[in-house]
């Protein structure tokens, strides 16, 4: 077996007196796409961002390719190839599409001391690679507000790509769209894992995560609940590992299986 | 796969978008009005355009820093104020402690951009607005500069700058004009009128065109190369637009919101020392409402007030607007009071229009 891309292990997290990870371990491997399912409370956020060197563990080790690691700063997860996209920060509206793909990594040309943004190479890559995500743009100084939600997080997740992101957390990328934005979100993280990249995808939602999933691990109060392979579970069991079990049951039963 | 509800964009829609619209059909406008009310009051004669160049390049240099600010996401209230520190600090160092006017002159602006860097680091470290930060600066820089007048000289108003800086080197780089040789020519040829009594005979009326407006060409020429062409600008956008975002993909937030502090300070101190040449005194009263002026120029330019997006070139016609109607009310003979109706009522405006203009761009409905 080969060394998973990352590896949290035995991770735990306090602030204060609460108790928000409580000994989480978790991996991803080269071009797999590894869920972490949970509820809202469950410790997703606080294990993403110890993740992407928002905030540092408190107990247990971090590994990147199988060496040992410690982040001070989320530029640092980025330069070891970790990507994150945010639910509602990938992107600025007010911004253009290449203003935002290129933000913080602006390719520049200079001129003795003069250093300015090129503009036409910057422009040209990204149309090329919206296009490729299945995105065509009018043009790539369009804002990208003038997009829709799931573009948005396609052009976020084609930016983690081109700037040579090893692993991409995905934080809730469904949860706010539409039935067609989503399954092309969807299909987005099929392409990107098949190029070889370990995706990690958190949701709440089992039918997203069935469907592009290849391991299934499920965060409840702080714990992990042990981790599937694609196959090896059903939705409704995955439905009752986040919820705790037995309350949603008895819920699903009075709303004729439909949750 | 092109999408079917989406119209093919309009060459009239792109134009809408562009955040310097307003402003250039406002100053097409307000020279059309003032052309046919005031065209014969010799607003428009070489005096009367350096009359009102003079007055609109004064509003533009604070416009400039005002602007990269507000895009930045951040307001700066203490501008006025801080151009009547500048003023007072250079006065007292030269005139009063007899240091060579140059080096008043460095002075000030060390002093005024490390007050514009404390500016920020305080909005910074609170998490405070930056509304509340610099209106806290606008009355301890007055305070301090009325103080500092009164301790040093007995009064508010310090005169004698103009003999200190006479051959001084930098002090004509803000007090100077330039091109001389040039309007002297047109002075000859008879394009601009010439002295005919006094000892100034032969000479034309206006002598060159002033240094105060080589800085406002060249701060805004600077402002929005910087915000449109590289990638400090990128970042300028990205922090005002959403910090948190920026922070997330490695943009220095912080420090390009410092920075912009320190810059609107520089824009002051450019604008203070200006003046001190110009007259040859410093008083403690000068630059009041300056940092509201500089505010109204940018919001006309079509710079929004959440920050994110704006114009420098916008600003600058919204400077030029605002030079042009107070000094043409003056030309036309109207009532000067009607000045600031006039300025209430285009604020309001702009304001709806660039409100208009957001939800265009980001497809709000």
């Amino acid at each position: 077996m080969s060394t998973p891309l990352i590896e949290m292990d035995n991770i735990e997290k306090y602030f204060g007196p609460v108790i928000a990870l409580g000994g989480v371990s978790f991996n991803v491997m080269e071009g797999e796409c590894h869920c972490l399912l949970g509820d809202n409370g469950a410790g997703k956020s606080t294990f993403i961002k110890t993740m992407s060197g928002v905030h540092k563990p408190t107990k247990g080790v971090m590994r990147v390719s199988g060496q040992d690691i410690a982040f001070d700063s989320p530029r640092d997860a980025m330069e070891a190839g970790i990507a994150t996209v945010y639910q509602d920060l990938a992107m600025i509206p007010l911004m253009s599409v290449t203003r935002n793909f290129w933000m913080g990594r602006e390719p520049r040309k200079s001129f003795g001391p003069f250093k300015w943004i090129d503009f036409k190479h910057a422009n040209k890559v990204t149309m090329d690679e919206m296009s490729s995500m299945g995105i065509n743009l009018r043009e790539p100084e369009q804002a990208v507000g003038t997009l829709s939600g799931g573009e948005r997080q396609t052009v976020a997740i084609a930016r983690a790509v081109y700037f040579g992101a090893k692993v991409l957390i995905l934080d809730e990328p469904t949860s706010a769209l539409g039935v067609r934005q989503t399954s092309n979100v969807l299909a987005t993280i099929d392409r990107v894992r098949k190029s070889g990249i370990g995706v990690i995808f958190i949701t709440h939602n089992v039918r997203h995560a069935m469907a592009v999933g290849d391991r299934f691990t499920v965060l409840n109060r702080g714990r992990t609940h042990g981790t599937a392979k694609r196959g090896e579970i059903t939705p409704e069991e995955l439905q009752d590992l986040m919820a705790g079990g037995q309350e949603l049951a008895e819920l699903e039963g009075s709303l004729g299986g439909t949750v | 796969m092109s999408d079917e509800r989406i119209k093919q964009v309009s060459a009239i829609r792109r134009a809408m978008i562009r955040p310097e619209l307003g402003a250039v059909c406002g100053t097409i406008l307000v020279f059309v009005f003032f052309f046919m009310i005031a065209g014969d009051s010799g607003m428009f004669s070489p005096e009367g355009i350096q009359n009102w160049g003079v007055v609109s390049a004064q509003f533009a240099i604070i416009a400039v820093g005002a602007c990269l600010l507000m895009i930045a996401g951040e307001f700066d209230l203490s501008v006025g104020s801080m151009i009547g520190f500048a003023g007072v600090v250079i006065a007292i160092l030269s005139v009063q402690w007899g240091l060579p006017v140059w080096l008043s002159i460095i002075a000030a602006f060390i002093v005024c951009m490390a007050l514009g860097a404390l500016n920020g680091f305080l909005v910074i470290k609170t998490g405070l607005p930056s509304f509340i930060v610099t209106l806290a600066f606008l009355y301890i820089l007055r305070g301090m500069t009325i103080w500092l007048s009164i301790l040093t000289t007995r009064q508010t108003i310090i005169g004698g700058v103009k003999d200190a800086a006479e051959g001084d080197p930098l002090a004509w780089l803000f007090g100077g004009v330039i091109f001389k040789g040039v309007f002297q020519w047109l002075g000859d040829v008879g394009v601009i009128e010439t002295f005919s009594r006094g000892s100034r005979i032969g000479q034309p009326v206006v002598e060159g065109l002033p240094m105060l407006v080589v800085w406002a060409l060249g701060l805004v020429v600077f402002g929005h190369w910087l915000l449109t062409k590289t990638r400090f600008g990128n970042w300028i956008f990205a922090s005002g637009g959403d910090a948190q975002a920026a922070r997330y993909v490695g943009v220095p937030v912080n420090r390009v919101k410092i920075l912009m502090f320190m810059f609107t300070a520089f824009c002051a101190t450019v604008f203070a020392t200006c003046q001190v040449m110009e007259f040859g005194s410093a008083a403690a009263d000068r630059g009041l409402l300056k940092e509201f002026e500089a505010i109204i120029c940018v919001v006309i330019g079509g710079a929004l007030l959440t920050g994110g997006y704006g114009s420098v070139i916008g600003a600058a016609l919204g400077a030029l607007i605002f030079g042009v109607v107070q000094q043409g009310l003056f030309f036309a003979g109207a009532e000067s009071s009607l000045f600031r109706v006039f300025l209430g009522g285009i604020l309001i405006f702009a304001v709806i229009m660039n409100t208009y203009i957001r939800r265009m761009i980001t497809g709000e409905r």
